[in-house]
């Protein structure tokens, strides 16, 4: 079984809540979609030339200072618990970690992690350079990935075009190649029905959302993934300044309905933030996706301070550390989808009794 | 718990309504949600794919027919067309007129100003491409039944052994 304790920082710094507005913003991911000229891209690629292509990338790699204490996971060797494992820690992709039946693992499918900074290799493009920052950290996590991007491309030649600029499987993703999207809850917009408003300005002006697993993922507990759509006839420094802007608009909608919230409807909101703590405090049985709806509650209650108790970090563990994969993980076995909804109460119960201080 | 309007479903959102002063729980089914327009199912992500889609066949019929082949991945149009991905680096001079179309409609603009890029000379490919690459160029060749291309990159592997 994969040992991810093994890994920098277990894969998950940006869990600490150290970045700004950590309450509301999990976390910044931003990643660079680049290729390897001489190649077909990873999709139509043959077996033996996503080897040479990783083969070449181990190479270059062993160059770069920054990934000489990371760690490199073969994805296609794993078995398919790990790289579930893998995914719900938001190291690698569902694509490259093949959990689709329809698109099964592909060989040479690879994962280089360091802190904060990764590299999937043979995923949709051939290299996926993505880095993840706790709280709204546009700017640091871009640094994270320009640098390491640079060292690279000074040692593969990627494919790049004069007009199009660097060329991506999807022509959606061409030009930087860069796509900067930040986690972000926004329970005051659902529960005060402004939230359809917001997105479809979002979608007016160039930025998209997705759920807490990126691309065709589902809404779950109010999470929602704020990017850039457009990659191509900007500056980087454009597209994520434009993205800062509209985030920083977004949260400020964000603080205004938690306002209008507690003014309006305070015993009403804070009866069910505290009946949502006390469901994830005493339930015995949790489905994940109803956890994230008691979650999403307490982390608003946390948020307007109802809650003083528990720290914002200690939620942001919760989402990654309370999914199936984790679970069964933790347990050191495969479990059932009822053992799993047990287990995962049984987590939650033990993770709050300790923050608080109090009794399981 | 049941659905609070049509005690039916199972109720799976809570819904606070504010009317005026007074305010309200409401605990719903997804369908009674549904049709009270609460935004939580409405906020599931789009297929944008579909439009995306949409907009790769409109810049198809503007340009070019869906049988225009790539040299390099032997990847046609209708490929592309199909699946919405590439097949290579070399498929974007192949589809050009088609790929630049697209790629106004889909970014507004086809003219990348961001970083620029040089490759590294050391490792620069030569012309036509190294002997393993020639032999997957063949491979994918046979393979999508383009024989003429095959023997013309067969006489290249040969020249270069």
């Amino acid at each position: 079984m994969l040992d991810l304790s093994l890994l920098p920082d277990g894969g998950v710094s940006w869990l600490d809540a150290s970045g700004g507005y950590s309450d509301i913003v999990i976390s910044t991911r931003i990643r660079l979609a680049r290729n390897l000229e001489g190649y077909a891209f990873s999709g139509r690629a043959r077996d033996g030339e996503r080897l040479r292509i990783l083969s070449q990338v181990q190479q270059a790699m062993s160059g770069v200072s920054d990934l000489r204490h990371g760690a490199m996971l073969r994805v296609d060797e794993l078995p398919p618990e790990d790289r579930l494992l893998l995914h719900e820690r938001h190291l690698v992709s569902r694509e490259l970690a093949g959990l689709d039946p329809q698109r099964p693992v592909r060989s040479g499918a690879a994962v280089y992690l360091t802190r904060g900074t990764s590299i999937m290799v043979n995923e949709e493009d051939h290299l996926r350079i993505q880095s993840i920052h706790s709280g709204l950290r546009i700017a640091e996590a871009f640094n994270s990935v320009e640098g390491l991007d640079s060292d690279l491309g000074e040692r593969v030649p990627y494919a790049f075009h004069a007009e199009f600029g660097f060329l991506t499987a999807c022509p959606t993703n061409a030009g930087t190649g860069l796509r900067a999207s930040v986690l972000i809850h926004l329970p005051g917009l659902v529960l005060t029905k402004e939230i359809g408003k917001v997105l479809a300005g979002l979608q007016q002006v160039g930025l998209t959302y997705r759920g807490l697993y990126g691309e065709g993922s589902e809404v779950v507990g109010n999470f929602f993934q704020l990017s850039n759509q457009t990659t191509l006839g900007r500056t980087e420094a454009e597209l994520l300044d434009y993205l800062r802007r509209v985030v920083t608009h977004v949260i400020e909608r964000e603080e205004e309905a938690r306002k209008v919230l507690l003014r309006d409807a305070g015993y009403i909101i804070e009866d069910k933030l505290w009946r949502a703590y006390g469901t994830l405090r005493y339930a015995r049985s949790l489905t994940f996706d109803e956890m994230m709806s008691y979650l999403s509650s307490v982390r608003l209650a946390v948020g307007l301070k109802l809650i003083t108790d528990l720290s914002v970090y200690t939620l942001n563990k919760l989402l990654i550390f309370s999914q199936s994969a984790h679970l069964a993980h933790a347990e050191g076995r495969e479990l059932t989808t009822s053992e799993a909804n047990l287990a995962r109460a049984r987590y939650i119960r033990g993770i709050l009794a300790d923050d608080t201080g109090s009794t399981r | 718990m049941v659905c609070d309007v049509c005690k039916d479903g199972d109720a799976v959102i809570q819904l606070t309504e504010i009317e005026g002063t007074g305010v309200r729980l409401l605990h719903l089914c997804e369908r009674c949600a549904a049709e009270r327009g609460v935004e939580t199912t409405a906020a599931a992500p789009k297929p944008q794919i579909t439009d995306f889609l949409q907009s790769v066949h409109q810049a198809m019929q503007a340009t070019q027919g869906d049988a225009a082949r790539c040299a390099f991945c032997s990847s046609t149009f209708r490929d592309f067309r199909a699946t919405g991905r590439l097949g290579c680096a070399h498929c974007y001079d192949a589809f050009e007129k088609s790929m630049r179309d697209l790629l106004r409609r889909v970014h507004g603009n086809s003219r990348h100003i961001g970083r620029r890029y040089e490759p590294p000379a050391s490792t620069a490919v030569p012309d036509g491409g190294t002997a393993n690459e020639l032999r997957d160029r063949l491979r994918r060749a046979i393979d999508a039944e383009q024989f003429e291309l095959a023997a013309d990159i067969r006489d290249r592997l040969r020249e270069m052994e």
